[in-house]
C-alpha cells in the first residue's frame, strides 16, 4: 500500500520538531528515515502509525487518511515490544484473535519457521536472545498480514554482529512477503544496506534534507564502489567527514 | 543443611526464652513448655482448629471482597489519569487512618459480630491493593499497550489481554503483602465481641483468669499461619507465565 505524508508539521511545547514534511512511499518499497537523535524521525513514524496526531498535515495510506492505530499497519518496536507473559507461539498468535483456530495454527507455524524460531514455540521471551526476540516481534507483526510495517530502530539494542544478521533476515523476509516498509534509523550504513531510498532528515526541526536512491542490487556488497559512493554522499549530507 | 539455618535462629530464640523465664521467678510470662502445653490443650478441646478456621474465614472473605473492589478500581484509575488525579487525594487522606479507627463505624453499620470483623479486614486490605494495582498499571511498558492497540483490540480486550497479564506479577506481590496486613488486622478485628478466632482467644485468655500461656499459644499460632499464608502466596510467583516479572527470572 502506498504511504503518503502530506505537509506534516509537529511541535512539542514551543519546539518545532517536524517542519512541513511531504513524502511518498510506493507500494512494496523499503524506505529508511535517517537522521540524528531528536530529529523527529520517530515522531514521524508514530504519526504514520496513528499513535500521534500531527499538528498540521495528514498521512494517507492508499486512499484513506490515518486516524489511529490499525492492524493493517503494524509498528515494530525494539525487542521489548514482545509480550513477556506469552510464549513464542502465543505472541505470534496475538493479533490473530479473530481468525479460526485452524487458520491461526497454520499462520503461527508459517511465521515461526519464516523467522527461524522452530523448536522455540513453547519458549518464553526471557529464554530467547535479543535477536530472537526481535525476530519474534517481526513474526508477530507479519502474522496479521499487514500492508505496511513500521520499524523504529528495531536493531538498536542488538550487538553489531547480530544486527548485521538481522538486516539480512529482514531483507529476506521483505523479499518473501512484499510489504511496504518504513524503517527509522540513525545508522548510515544500516540505511544504505537496507533501503531502496534513504530519506535524510535534519535535526531540530526535522526537515526533509534529501532523498537518496540506493541503486545497488541486493545482496549488497559493502566494498562495491557504488555502495561506498552512496554512503559517503550521505555522510557528507549529514555533515560528517568520513574520518574519525 | 542450608534449610536448617533459619531453624537454628528459632531454636536459639526458644532457648533464650526458656532460660530467661527460668531465671526470673514469679514472672507471669509462660515458659516455652507451658505455651506448648497450652497448644495441646487447645487442640484437645477442639478449639485450635475451630479458632484457626474462624480467623481464616473472616480474613478470606474480607480480603476477597477487597480484591474484588480494588483490582477493577485500581485498573480503572491506573489507565485513566484524570480519574486518578481526582481520586488520589481521598486515597491519601484515608491512608494514615488505621483500620482500627473504623471500629466504631464498623459496629454502627454492621453490629458486633463477624460482619464487622470482615469489614475491618476489607478496609485494611482495600487501600494497599488499590495503590499497588495503580502502580502496577503505571508500570506497564508503553510499547505493550501500543502493540495491543495496534492489533485492533477493543478497550475490554486490551484490559484482558494486555493490562491484566502485564500487571499480574507486581499485583501478586501487592496481594501477598496485603494478605499479611489483613492477617495482622484479624486480631484487632476479633477483639470486637466475636466469640471465636485467634484474636478472641488472646483477649479471652487474659480476661478469663490471666491465662498467659494461652495468650502466647495464640500468638504462636498467628505467627505460624502468617508465615504459611505468605509461603502459599509465594508459590504463585513461580508460575511460568509470571516468572518474567521477577528479577530472578
Amino acid at each position: 500500500m502506498k504511504v503518503e505524508f502530506r505537509n506534516i508539521s509537529m511541535t512539542y511545547g514551543t519546539n518545532l520538531v517536524l517542519d512541513d514534511i511531504s513524502l511518498s512511499v510506493a507500494e512494496g518499497e523499503f524506505v529508511c528515515l535517517l537522521g540524528p537523535s531528536g530529529c523527529g524521525k520517530s515522531t514521524l513514524l508514530n504519526i504514520a502509525g496513528g499513535f500521534v496526531k500531527p499538528e498540521r498535515g495528514e498521512v494517507r495510506i492508499g486512499d484513506e487518511p490515518v486516524t489511529g492505530p490499525d492492524p493493517r499497519r503494524i509498528f515494530v518496536f525494539q525487542e521489548r515490544g514482545v509480550f513477556p507473559w506469552l510464549t513464542v507461539e502465543q505472541n505470534i498468535a496475538f493479533g490473530l484473535f479473530r481468525q479460526t483456530e485452524a487458520e491461526r495454527r497454520s499462520r503461527v507455524a508459517h511465521y515461526v519457521s519464516l523467522v527461524g524460531l522452530r523448536g522455540f514455540e513453547k519458549a518464553y521471551p526471557r529464554e530467547l536472545s535479543g535477536g530472537m526476540k526481535q525476530r519474534l516481534e517481526v513474526a508477530r507483526a507479519l502474522a496479521v498480514d499487514p500492508d505496511v510495517l513500521y520499524l523504529d530502530e528495531p536493531f538498536g539494542a542488538l550487538d553489531s554482529i547480530t544486527r548485521l544478521q538481522m538486516r539480512r533476515e529482514l531483507l529476506r523476509i521483505w523479499q518473501a512477503e512484499k510489504k511496504t516498509i518504513l524503517f527509522v534509523t540513525h545508522d548510515i550504513d544500516e540505511s544504505v544496506q537496507l533501503a531502496d531510498r534513504v530519506v535524510v532528515l535534519s535535526a531540530r526541526p526535522g526537515r526533509l534534507r534529501r532523498i537518496v536512491d540506493i541503486d545497488v542490487p541486493h545482496p549488497r556488497d559493502f566494498s562495491d564502489p557504488r555502495y561506498i559512493a552512496l554512503r559517503d554522499e550521505i555522510f557528507c549530507e549529514i555533515g560528517l567527514a568520513h574520518q574519525v | 543443611m542450608r534449610r536448617l539455618v533459619p531453624l537454628t535462629g528459632i531454636a536459639a530464640f526458644v532457648a533464650v526464652w526458656h532460660v530467661v523465664v527460668a531465671l526470673s521467678p514469679g514472672t507471669l510470662v509462660p515458659a516455652p513448655v507451658e505455651a506448648g502445653r497450652a497448644l495441646v490443650e487447645l487442640a484437645e478441646k477442639g478449639l485450635l482448629v475451630r479458632y484457626v478456621v474462624a480467623s481464616l474465614f473472616r480474613v478470606t472473605w474480607g480480603y476477597l471482597a477487597a480484591l474484588f473492589v480494588a483490582i477493577p478500581l485500581g485498573v480503572l484509575l491506573g489507565l485513566w489519569r484524570r480519574g486518578e488525579r481526582a481520586f488520589n487525594p481521598i486515597l491519601q487522606l484515608l491512608r494514615p487512618i488505621s483500620p482500627l479507627a473504623w471500629i466504631p463505624m464498623a459496629i454502627l453499620w454492621f453490629g458486633v459480630g463477624d460482619l464487622s470483623a470482615m469489614f475491618l479486614i476489607f478496609l485494611a486490605s482495600l487501600l494497599p491493593l488499590v495503590t499497588s494495582t495503580i502502580h502496577a498499571v503505571h508500570g506497564i511498558e508503553a510499547q505493550h499497550l501500543a502493540a495491543g492497540r495496534n492489533f485492533g483490540l477493543t478497550h475490554e480486550e486490551l484490559v484482558r489481554s494486555v493490562v491484566l497479564p502485564a500487571i499480574l506479577p507486581q499485583l501478586i506481590v501487592g496481594m501477598r503483602l496485603t494478605l499479611g496486613i489483613a492477617w495482622l488486622v484479624v486480631v484487632a478485628a476479633e477483639m470486637i465481641a466475636v466469640n471465636s478466632g485467634l484474636g478472641f482467644l488472646i483477649v479471652d485468655a487474659r480476661n478469663a483468669g490471666n491465662r498467659y500461656d494461652l495468650v502466647v499459644a495464640g500468638m504462636i499460632l498467628i505467627g505460624v499461619i502468617g508465615v504459611g499464608l505468605d509461603l502459599l502466596m509465594r508459590q504463585l510467583e513461580r508460575l511460568p507465565s509470571l516468572r518474567w516479572g521477577y528479577a530472578t527470572g
